[in-house]
């Protein structure tokens, strides 16, 4: 069985299709990696999948229930949990208070309860805010346990939100561009955390540009362009598809393919160029 | 346990608890104690205010109405149908968290200017329905209020209301804090700063909203029905457009996000026009520019803003006697 079953997604915004007709499929436990040029829609089909956006057409079921058409918090609570591209972090708040927020769902109570502040309250808060440390330090952040997060660099925002996707206690969890901007280094420590959700039995959908990740973590691809599928599948045929490095790199490819067929370096040179 | 007293929470109610009471010492006739019930009521209001502007990040200029229903409720049906006044006051709040309910979910999908305009508009529509139904409200001359008395008991003079009124306050105060340090007080919090944020970990920022304008419209119309029975009168002023200016400006002076922001703002903003008359004619003046110093020096708004100069004060005391650096 699948755990999340996309059919003929469409995303239209005015007279473009940001995503096409696409359908796929993506199983339990696997790291799926999107991919695609800049523009290709990626974003947009994350923002489907989690509810922020509702599609022109098309279905999403995830572990079989129709979720089409509900709103963010209904995906949240079947298991969805993601992270963004453009930082959503709440920056009014500690680092140990976004991952708390992370916790709502498992932690909210009656609104007498909450106005009077019963016991059962306070130990509830007590165990949110153990468990919200335990999580930042799982994804490296224990320097920051009692740091604002307006005081926090880029790259540990970025695992700040990562924490708070997996406060939810997610099945799923998506990742806009988690290495977008970070250095060589932190791109490693991302890499082995991704790889620590799997065992944790997050089955984790990735969204991103640097492909040494991509191809270190991934399972299976799905290539986007224009919206559309290019390509799909494991991840050692999806490097090796000429349509793909077409793709990264428009015309520019050489036909002699002195490019070589390693897409991994193919289309790190065709990111830079586009940069 | 020391740490403990000292905390924002215990030490800020702690030492409200301690103004309270040590504030008649400084009233020294029934004046004083009048402008401090004024106080009380609109720090209650704007404690309630607070969650939802400063926490929420939802703006309301709608909230005088609120305050007018409860204090119109209570007057009609205690004075004019002769309700005993608890269950008048306890109806007319119900009444109102009703129509918070039905009228916040449409007007809290909007954002930004719509939704000051949306709630400009009810408060609007409040005011005119008040001054124009005077066959209930008695129009623009208003309606004497009957004391509130509780069975045989009534409420009378202004020390015995100074300690209800006090005590109702701290008790708002207590209600507000232990809402904001709550998993519903952090989804508000939360969705103030990114909505989508919020949604995606599974907070319905819906009716979270919802929820906190309610609140918030309780609290003022409390503060309404208590207003009536104790000046035992209701004029349309307290319903109008320039009352939810008033509040909201006591919010933001005192500081968004903080709960005795709210207490010190609508303290220093109910005083200052009293103590303003000696300037007689320019009182207005002095009081706009009180308003347009406190934005530029402070802008955060007092309490938030003294807060962090003493924290930053505290660090540099700390960072001197640090032989380390
Ligand atoms: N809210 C929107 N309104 C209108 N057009 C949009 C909106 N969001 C995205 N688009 C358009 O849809 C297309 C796909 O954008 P999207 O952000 O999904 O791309 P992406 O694959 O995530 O790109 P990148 O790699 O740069 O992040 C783009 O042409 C973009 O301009
Ligand atoms: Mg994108």
């Amino acid at each position: 069985m699948s755990l999340l079953r996309v059919q003929g997604l469409t995303k239209k915004f005015g007279g473009l299709n940001a995503v096409e007709d696409l359908s796929f499929d993506i199983q339990t436990g696997s790291v799926h990696s999107i991919i695609g040029p800049n523009g290709a829609g990626k974003t947009t089909l994350l923002n489907l999948l989690t509810g922020v956006y509702q599609p022109s057409s098309g279905k999403i079921a995830f572990e079989e229930h129709d979720l089409t058409g509900r709103a963010p918090h209904e995906y949240a609570s079947h298991g969805i949990a993601r992270t963004f591209q453009n930082l959503q972090v709440f920056f009014n708040m500690s680092a140990l208070e976004n991952v708390m927020v992370g916790r709502y769902m498992h932690e909210r109570c009656g609104l007498a309860s909450t106005l009077l502040r019963g016991p059962g309250l306070k130990r509830a808060e007590k165990t949110c805010r153990d468990e919200a440390a335990e999580l930042l330090r799982y994804v490296g952040l224990q320097d920051y346990l009692s740091s604002a997060s307006d005081s926090m660099p880029y790259g540990a925002l970025k695992r700040l939100e990562i924490a708070r996707a997996l406060a939810t206690k997610p099945k799923m969890m998506l990742l806009d561009e988690p290495a977008a901007g970070l250095n060589p280094t932190e791109a490693l420590e991302l890499e082995n955390l991704i790889g620590r959700l799997t065992e944790r039995g997050v089955t984790v959908v990735l969204v991103e540009h640097n492909m040494r990740l991509v191809m270190g973590v991934s399972d299976h691809i799905l290539v986007l362009d224009y919206g559309r599928k290019l390509a799909e599948g494991p991840a050692q045929s999806v490097r090796n598809d000429p349509k793909v490095i077409e793709a990264y790199l428009g015309s520019s490819v050489p036909h002699d393919g002195s490019f070589g067929k390693d897409i991994a370096a193919a289309v790190t040179i065709g990111v830079e160029m586009r940069r | 346990m020391l740490q403990r007293l000292a905390s924002p929470r215990t030490g800020g109610l702690l030492a409200l608890a301690a103004a309270i009471v040590l504030l008649p010492f400084l009233l020294s006739n029934s004046y004083f104690y009048d402008i401090a019930i004024l106080v009380g009521l609109n720090a209650i209001v704007c404690v309630g205010l607070n969650l939802l502007i400063g926490y929420a990040g939802q703006i309301s200029l709608g909230h005088a109405g609120f305050f007018g229903l409860g204090a119109y409720g209570s007057a009609i049906l205690a004075s004019r149908y002769g309700w005993p006044p608890l269950a008048a006051m306890l109806t007319t709040t119900l009444a109102v968290a009703a129509l918070a309910f039905l009228v916040g979910r449409p007007i809290l999908r909007l954002k930004g200017h719509y939704l000051a305009m949306a709630t400009l508009g009810l408060g609007i529509i409040i005011f005119m329905v008040i001054t124009t139904e005077d066959k209930f409200t008695g129009g623009p001359d208003g309606l004497s209020v009957v004391p509130f008395s509780i069975g045989e008991y009534t409420l009378r003079g202004e020390r015995l209301w100074y300690w209800i009124v006090g005590a109702l306050l701290l008790f708002a105060v207590w209600l507000a804090l232990n809402l904001i340090e709550s998993p519903a007080g952090r989804a508000l919090r939360a969705l103030h700063s990114s909505e989508v944020g919020a949604e995606v970990v599974g907070i319905d920022a819906a009716r979270q909203k919802v929820m906190v304008f309610v609140i918030s419209a309780v609290f003022a119309s409390v503060a309404g029905s208590l207003a009536a029975h104790y000046s035992g009168f209701v004029t349309p002023g307290k319903v109008a457009f320039f009352h939810s200016i008033e509040l909201v400006t006591m919010v933001v002076f005192g500081g968004m996000a903080s709960t005795f922001g709210a207490v010190v703002g609508a303290a220093v903003l109910t005083t200052l026009p009293q103590l303003l008359t000696v300037f007689k004619d320019y009182e207005m003046m002095v009081f706009g520019a009180v308003m347009m110093g406190t934005m530029i020096f402070l802008p955060r708004g007092v309490v938030p803003s003294l807060g962090r100069l003493l924290e930053l004060r505290r660090q540099g005391a700390a960072s001197r006697s640090d032989p380390r650096t």
